[in-house]
């Protein structure tokens, strides 16, 4: 599965002018890429000539209001969907995905959630129980093992998704809007548990939210979309270190202009 | 969407902590926190509270059924209704001529038989009737109508075709509960959460695999109220076979229409007590045990 991670991410702590993985190594690559619902008249264009590169290691955010287009992009990265033109590249094979709602089987017990995974992803069935007690006790949550998913808060929930999508052995980690629908404590929690893990797995992270302070909280880099069609209207690297928090000075301050691009983004609308 | 996010008094605060110590053990600290304060609390109730909450409510109706019967029986209205007792008398009189056990035990055992047959077919093709396009468009509208069809109308067709015999018994009960069991199958497939199945996509698990490890287990409270309704269907057209056709071996059908011919209202009233008691209890017996175990499995029953 892995083609090789080798670089570590030399922009994780420190300040760094120019965005990174400019050469072909990208751990994931658009070019061109646009994508066209419907034909006809009712044709819609939602995608339009995306050109992005995230570098291995790389924590992207992706931000936009409604209509921009954000999760039909994860999902043409997850190769769910194909692009209409253009071309999309992730390497390192099949990312994981990871979504608002935990997605997890209400049939499985938490960890038989996480084996699963990690059988699809062929690991052979006398190290799926360990793998996914590592796992666990990764997110935080060892003993949860044998517990429902109904069982378990939204928080854990989440947790769990996220050691599901890591057992699935991807370099690359998408994620659509994984904390929108936790409440603010829990948010702030999962930011820290996925921003450490992050760190300590070396991961991919393309992270989509319309959150401007989760994005500056998470992300090393800002990718703001415009909506209908959905462009890239503008980057911003977040050269704040890390470990981060919410409150940060320094976060609220980016988060603030990049706040009054989005109401730009948002207001060209009304006009047009 | 509520967020601290708003709150901006960080100015005058702590500085970040940029060196990361104590951030791990605050983390860890506040998770297992919340995890305690949201996870939520479970006490199981008694065993005897739970046998008279699931016992009661069925019982009491049988004694309101029995009183208000009796009652009536009392009054003389209608002049041709007998007692209860009356009715009791009869089985008894059954049993004790050696025909009521038989008769029931014919009657189960061809309902087991067409229904683990119904079963086997049903299920697969409920499942290929939402994956095959053919098979949604053409057959699926097919199944569809003739699961609207009354048993009754197509008892004449299979003694027509096959004689009095059990093959046209079965025929009927096959007729009840194939196409039952797979509409059923194919919208509870229909109405699984996309997400759950986007989710199976992107690990990986498409095709025969998909469809094993993630379509089946995802559908199988879909799987047994098909099975359950199957049942249901498949004993009314058992007994509307036996009714009308005369097999070698007597069933609870038979019983019912040798009441009908001797004008017996009480040996009528007695078969249709025996009908409603097998369906009754092979329901709560097996299947409704069978759906709450799998739906408390995954939150969505009380225990």
């Amino acid at each position: 599965m892995s083609t090789g991670l080798v670089a570590p991410t030399t922009a994780s702590s420190t300040a760094q002018g120019a965005a990174p993985g400019t050469e072909p190594s990208g751990a994931v690559r658009l070019n061109g890429v646009s994508k066209v619902f419907g034909t006809g008249e009712r044709a819609q264009l939602v995608l339009d000539s995306i050109d992005m590169d995230v570098a291995p290691g790389e924590f992207v955010c992706l931000l936009g209001a409604s209509g921009c287009g954000k999760s039909t992009l994860l999902n043409l990265v997850a190769g769910l969907d194909r692009p209409t033109a253009g071309a999309v590249a992730v390497p390192s094979g099949r990312p994981a995905l990871m979504f608002q709602d935990h997605a997890l089987f209400p049939w499985l017990s938490a960890g038989r959630n996480i084996e699963l995974a990690l059988r699809l992803a062929g690991v052979p069935r006398e190290e799926r129980r360990d793998r996914a007690e590592e796992l666990l006790e990764l997110v935080r949550l060892p003993g949860a093992h044998r517990k429902r998913v109904h069982q378990l808060s939204g928080g854990m929930r989440q947790r769990v998704a996220l050691a599901r999508s890591l057992a699935q052995g991807s370099e690359v980690l998408l994620m659509d809007e994984p904390f929108a629908a936790l409440d603010a404590i829990t948010r702030d929690l999962l930011h820290e548990e996925l921003s450490r893990v992050w760190r300590e797995r070396r991961l991919t992270v393309l992270f989509v939210t319309h959150n401007v302070r989760e994005a500056v909280r998470l992300g090393q880099r800002v990718v703001l979309l415009s909506s209908r069609p959905g462009r890239i209207a503008r980057e911003w690297d977040v050269n704040l270190p890390f470990p981060r928090r919410i409150e940060d000075t320094g976060v609220s301050t980016l988060a603030t202009e990049i706040t009054g691009h989005l109401h730009e983004e948002i207001v060209r609308h009304a006009r047009t | 969407m509520p967020g601290p996010e708003i709150e901006t008094g960080t100015r005058g605060g702590a500085p970040a902590r940029s060196d990361g110590s104590g951030t791990t053990d605050d983390s860890r600290e506040m998770a297992s926190g919340l995890d305690a304060l949201e996870a939520g609390v479970e006490a199981p109730r008694p065993l005897h509270r739970r046998l008279l909450h699931r016992a009661g409510p069925p019982l009491l109706a049988i004694v309101v059924v029995l009183v208000v019967w009796q009652l009536l029986a009392t009054l003389g209205r209608p002049a041709t209704l007998p007692s209860p007792g009356e009715v009791w008398g009869e089985l008894a009189g059954a049993h004790r001529e050696g025909d009521l056990l038989p008769a029931i035990g014919h009657s189960l055992l061809r309902c087991v038989i067409g229904f683990g047959a119904a079963a086997a077919i049903g299920l697969p093709l409920g499942l290929l009737l939402t994956r095959v396009a053919v098979m949604r468009t053409v057959l699926r509208p097919i199944l569809t109508a003739v699961q609207s069809l009354p048993a009754a109308a197509l008892v004449p067709v299979a003694v027509l075709a096959l004689g009095n015999s059990e093959g046209a018994v079965y025929t009927v009960v096959l007729l009840g509960a194939v196409p039952s069991i797979a509409v059923t199958v194919a919208s509870a497939v229909d109405q699984l959460p996309p997400l759950l199945l986007r989710a199976g996509r992107s690990m990986g698990a498409t095709g025969v695999r998909g469809a094993a490890l993630i379509t089946v287990p995802a559908a199988l409270p879909g799987f047994i109220a098909a099975l359950r309704q199957g049942w249901t269907f498949g004993w009314r057209a058992l007994m509307t076979a036996e009714l009308i056709t005369a097999t070698p071996l007597p069933g609870l059908g038979e019983m019912l229409a040798e009441g009908n011919r001797a004008g017996s209202m009480s040996l009528v009233l007695a078969s249709v007590s025996l009908i409603l008691v097998v369906g009754v209890v092979v329901e709560s017996a097996v299947f409704r045990p069978l759906e709450r175990r799998v739906l408390t499995g995954r939150g969505l029953a009380g225990g």
